[in-house]
């Protein structure tokens, strides 16, 4: 190797082309290209290898995780029950966002209206002037989950997405049975900042989300986050749909402005009349009639 | 070099401690030992990928060309993060979650890179996985006492389990919510080197400088 390439020069055309190129220094050109290809095709061997063979059990804990969410928000999480099995009581259904009827012939537990996307047979182009929560396109289908207790329907568990400050936010609103009243919230899914506006998924902070009023009197969502505290906490159970108020408001998160107003943004859009409003507004009606 | 295996593995844990003596890699020692599943995860991802990462450019030092040897070091522990990091989302998912971007930041972590250039490039295999794994020890150390000291005085538990029963819950343990703010690594590092160097006296650097007295007329 410590031979210089010059005394070979005569008998290196005989020789193949590697044998001539391990005579070269290491550090001529030929060799430092030939040490970085070799680098880096052995390193993308290994990353692919890992990647691939590793999906199935990834997409596994995903859906574990998805499921997991689902349960949490419905307060149907059980140290008892394994997650499957306690998902299994959950109804999953398919729903038709324009029309808020649930679809028949899609088979609903293996629907992922995220994956959905990608079909341009089921995608639809959210217009700018709709698209509060920033996510410009999402599936004409979308999956809701009803909890029933005692055969009468008692959750309906809604997903959601919009984008905050860096990312789409990902989660799951629950809403009680009027169809009005949030019963839970959770992410699944975010990069929002560390420490401030990942304060999203502190307990604490959803918590506050349980009880307030997703729609004013007229069906429009007013729910929001402001900045700053709700100043009265009073008893708003006999206030539902009047107009705004505390019913509507969630403490901002300090530091957080800019991911908080995301979050507005997405239950505006969500419960709006491109999102889930048509399919709630029949939920209401059934309500009326029974 | 006159290298005994016992050194090589256990020097990094008291004597030359990449964390309290190099003061190397705390960025993601503040980071991650808010509380002490995480930090053994951690633990475990960045010794493996140091000891591999060592022993996989050790076995080609002779072939990495000067100019780009970092770059060959950096391709080769960044594929090894890759890996780490999807094995943990496969098998340890909650806990990964956790992590976040701190697993990938691994790469970044100048313990895996400072090792590379320093030892790997100029021994054997088998002195650089040992190293490796040394100094991946050394790191641990540090950070499992740290995360200890935080999830006991900043939560009352450890791996989760309740060790103080706190006030909120019925029992008597007042938390210190600092221990759970970044600011609380920094202090309990710096508790630690300072307890080690006590320990170990000649590990206190000499001042960089000389207080000298001056008097009056020489300054004029």
């Amino acid at each position: 190797m410590s031979e210089s390439p010059g005394n070979r020069n005569l008998p290196a055309d005989n020789r193949g082309w590697l044998a001539r190129l391990r005579a070269m220094p290491k550090d001529s050109v030929p060799r430092t290209l030939l040490v970085a290809a070799l680098v880096s095709l052995a390193c993308s061997i290994l990353v692919a290898a890992a990647a691939v063979s590793l999906r199935p059990l990834q997409e596994q804990n995903k859906l574990l995780n998805k499921q997991k969410n689902i349960l949490s928000v419905a307060g149907l999480l059980d140290e008892e029950r394994s997650i499957e099995e306690a998902f299994a009581d959950i109804d999953v259904r398919v729903v038709d966002l324009q029309t808020g009827e649930y679809v028949s012939d899609i088979d609903a537990a293996r629907f992922d209206q995220y994956e959905a996307v990608k079909d341009p047979q089921l995608v639809v182009a959210i217009a700018a002037s709709d698209d509060v929560a920033g996510i410009r396109r999402r599936a004409r289908y979308a999956s809701v989950y009803l909890v029933r207790s005692e055969g009468e329907l008692d959750k309906i568990i809604l997903p959601v997405n919009g984008y905050g400050l860096w990312s789409t936010m990902y989660g799951f609103v629950a809403v009680e049975r009027d169809a009005n009243t949030v019963a839970g919230l959770q992410f699944y899914q975010h990069a929002e900042t560390p420490g401030l506006g990942s304060e999203i998924d502190n307990p604490k902070w959803l918590r506050k989300w349980q009880g307030k009023i997703i729609f004013d009197q007229q069906g429009n969502p007013q729910i929001e986050v402001i900045r700053g505290k709700v100043r009265e906490e009073g008893d708003w159970s006999g206030a539902t749909r009047t107009g705004e108020g505390p019913q509507y408001q969630i403490d901002g998160i300090a530091g957080a402005t800019l991911t908080g107003n995301g979050v507005t943004n997405m239950m505006r859009y969500w419960f709006g009349s491109d999102g889930f409003g048509p399919y709630l507004r029949r939920i209401w009606e059934q309500e009326d009639k029974s | 070099m006159n290298l005994r295996p016992r050194d090589v593995l256990l020097d990094p844990i008291f004597n030359n401690n990449p964390l309290m003596l190099q003061v190397l890699g705390i960025c993601s020692a503040l980071a991650v030992t808010t509380s002490l599943l995480p930090s053994l995860l951690m633990c475990v991802a960045l010794t493996s990928v140091a000891a591999v990462a060592n022993a996989a450019i050790s076995s080609i030092r002779h072939q990495i060309p000067r100019n780009i040897r970092i770059i060959v070091q950096m391709a080769i522990i960044a594929s090894l993060v890759v890996v780490v990091d999807e094995v943990l989302k496969a098998y340890a998912f909650e806990t990964s979650k956790q992590l976040s971007v701190f697993v990938g930041l691994i790469i970044t972590n100048c313990i895996v890179l400072g090792r590379a250039e320093t030892f790997a490039m100029h021994n054997g295999v088998g002195w650089s996985f040992l190293d490796g794994l040394g100094n991946g020890l050394g790191y641990s150390f540090v950070l499992i006492v740290v995360a200890v000291v935080r999830e006991l005085f900043g939560a009352g538990t450890l791996m989760g389990f309740t060790i103080l029963p706190l006030v909120s819950e019925g029992g008597w343990y007042n938390p210190n919510g600092l221990m759970l703010l970044p600011p609380a690594a920094f202090f309990i590092i710096g508790l630690l080197i300072w307890v080690i160097r006590s320990w170990k006296p000649k590990q206190i650097e000499e001042n960089q400088y000389q207080i000298h007295e001056v008097h009056r007329t020489e300054i004029v």
